[in-house]
């Protein structure tokens, strides 16, 4: 084992993954990589070149694919279901392109919910702790409404404080800033930078952002299913 | 698993969507009043009738049964096999119809333990003739007090007083279609016929409605010893006995041991009312379909609402799990969502479906003849409501569940792909 070993965030090792829809079709073709702890790191690429199917492989969210995944040193290969949600819940937060917040919950409550789940604080705690993610993301003001009462930008925002929740070493990101204007994308570019320098949390995050793949440490690109 | 947080999840479905919510209650609530309703009015029906049947029999009936016996005293004479014997025009030798020692059989019965009472009886062929009428009819000769013990005559009168046909001398208590049909009332006097010819004149002291138009029309109780006078015979004279046991199933037991003593028939209710008994079998199978139905109805009714409430859940459920909740966890969400709607729903549902059979109920019979039955009959079992209650509960959950482990087992990935 070498000396960096500890210090990698996620390791991906020959990633193929195919959708069997009416023909096979190879999404993600021998894909490797490897990243550090505290790195800031965007995925770029053409529409349907695979890297969101990349984000959601390496987010464990998706079991179906060949190759291997460790993240924080973890073989995420060959876990169950329960295991891959319970990892999920402290290890990885995310940000999906499309927010996917709760509907029928306030804004607080989302944020609270994998800190519930993870168990690890009392209740009242984990309050003050989604009041501070809010505060981060600017919305505070906004944590007692019901989360589809809110704007898609707003949305967003509670969708990013939610992935913060439980202090995870890797945040996969799909597209965060699509929905926010230039002043609020670089709020989260600078958010991001702060918690991958200062935490040393790791940061995923496939963008079409140009502004917002430059702020980051590292730019992979990917077209039609290869890292180029 | 965190219950309280999962408590907290299912609740906020059910309650930040109260529409859908009441729908989904409501469709378990129709199913199962709709179950009640049903079952308590279609057995309620079958035990009146049942009761009905069982009031107006004996458990047992003693009678001398004629008998027509085929050899004659040819085969006695020549019993060869090779011979080939005919005797034409046979006719049964006379026998007498009476049980011989018929009050020491009920001396004895009375004894027995197991016999809730028993009723001497003799019936007389007579004509009733008043003016121009003459219609033919039967007198029974009873023991006016063991009658009414064994078939609760007394409440079948519907005037005068049946007492008096013990201390009024020839006197009768006449069925109602009768006494109409002459226009006659308590306190008249009545000519009647015996076939033998004879002709007495006899008093009206009651009328008694039975509800059986066959019986009412013909039928007039009187006392053993009118009866005794009117057929000319002597003061033991009595053709049957009816018996009640304090046990009704044990009736077919008892008949063979009974008649084997006494080498009378005894014939017990199960095998004097195998047709009606059948016709009981027939009915309580209907009821059993008719119920397996509506079960089925509202079952799949219940399965398909919460299929519905589910599916349109994916998404979230995609989230739960992207966020970290289990299978487990997101499987006791729905579970606990789909007991809450069935619990609640199977509750109204009872109370509406009491609610609903205690309509029927007020629902008055005009014209019966069926005194016993003036409203609509309702079984209200309490196990019925437990039977409800637990269908409903368990199909809600059995509906809620199978989708949500469906959706639990995807990769939440696939589902928000899907959407």
């Amino acid at each position: 084992m070498n000396d960096n070993y500890n210090k990698i965030a996620l390791k991906a090792i020959n990633i193929n993954k195919y959708f069997l829809t009416s023909v096979k079709f190879h999404v993600l073709k021998d894909i490797s990589f490897e990243i550090y702890k505290g790195e800031f790191m965007t995925l770029i690429g053409k529409s349907g070149c695979g890297k969101s199917t990349l984000l959601y492989t390496i987010s464990t969210m998706d079991t179906n694919f060949e190759g291997e995944l460790y993240i924080n040193g973890a073989d995420l290969t060959n876990k169950s279901k329960k295991q891959l949600a319970s990892f999920r819940n402290s290890h990885i937060g995310f940000v999906f392109q499309f927010h996917y917040l709760l509907e029928e919950f306030s804004a607080l409550k989302n944020v609270m919910l994998p800190a519930l789940k993870l168990n690890k604080f009392p209740e009242s705690e984990v309050e003050d702790r989604a009041y501070e993610k809010l505060k981060i993301m600017g919305m505070e003001s906004h944590a007692n409404k019901r989360a589809n009462k809110l704007s898609g930008g707003e949305q967003q925002r509670i969708a990013i404080a939610r992935a913060l929740i439980n202090e995870p070493s890797v945040i996969l990101c799909d597209e965060p800033t699509g929905n926010l204007d230039r002043k609020n994308s670089e709020i989260v570019q600078g958010v991001f930078k702060d918690l991958a320098k200062k935490n040393g949390q790791t940061i995923i995050s496939v963008t079409h952002d140009d502004d917002f793949a430059k702020g980051s440490d590292r730019i992979l690109e990917m077209s039609d299913g290869r890292l180029i | 698993m965190n219950y309280k947080l999962i408590l907290d999840i299912a609740l906020t479905h059910i309650f930040s969507r109260p529409k859908q919510s009441i729908v989904a209650t409501l469709g378990v609530t129709f199913g199962i009043s709709m179950f009640i309703t049903m079952i308590a009015f279609m057995t309620g029906v079958n035990n009146l009738l049942e009761d009905t049947m069982l009031a107006s029999s004996s458990h047992i009936k003693i009678y001398n049964e004629i008998t027509n016996p085929t050899s004659s005293i040819l085969n006695e004479i020549k019993n060869e096999n090779d011979t080939f014997i005919k005797v034409w025009h046979k006719k049964p030798k006379k026998e007498q119809s009476n049980l011989k020692n018929g009050f020491n059989i009920v001396k004895q019965l009375k004894a027995n333990p197991e016999v809730y009472g028993t009723s001497p009886q003799l019936h007389a062929q007579v004509f009733y003739n008043y003016g121009p009428h003459l219609i033919n009819g039967i007198i029974a000769g009873v023991d006016i007090a063991e009658e009414d013990k064994l078939f609760t005559l007394s409440e079948k009168i519907i005037a005068g007083n049946m007492n008096h046909v013990n201390s009024i001398q020839n006197a009768i208590i006449m069925g109602n279609g009768l006494a109409k049909k002459f226009d006659l009332n308590v306190g008249d006097n009545i000519q009647v016929k015996s076939i033998k010819g004879s002709t007495f004149l006899l008093k009206i002291v009651s009328i008694f409605q039975s509800g059986i138009a066959q019986i009412d029309n013909t039928r007039s109780y009187s006392t053993l010893q009118t009866t005794q006078k009117i057929l000319g015979e002597d003061k033991t004279y009595i053709t049957e006995i009816n018996i009640k046991l304090n046990d009704v199933y044990k009736a077919n037991a008892l008949a063979p041991i009974l008649e084997k003593r006494y080498g009378y028939r005894a014939e017990d209710w199960e095998t004097a009312n195998k047709s009606i008994l059948e016709s009981f079998v027939m009915r309580n199978f209907m009821t059993f379909v008719i119920v397996c139905t509506i079960l089925v109805v509202a079952g799949f009714g219940i399965y398909n609402i919460m299929n519905m409430t589910i599916y349109e859940k994916m998404k979230e459920i995609a989230i739960l799990n992207a966020i970290g909740l289990n299978g487990n966890d997101i499987k006791a969400i729905f579970l606990l969502q789909s007991f809450f709607i069935g619990f609640v729903g199977a509750i109204t549902g009872l109370i509406l479906g009491r609610f609903l059979s205690h309509l029927i109920s007020l629902y008055k019979i005009d014209n019966s003849d069926y005194i016993s039955m003036t409203y609509m009959p309702v079984n209200n079992d309490p196990m019925f409501y437990v039977y409800g209650l637990l269908f409903g509960v368990l199909t809600t959950i059995l509906a809620g569940y199978m989708p949500a482990r469906k959706a639990a087992k995807l990769d939440p990935i696939e589902i928000i792909r899907g959407q």
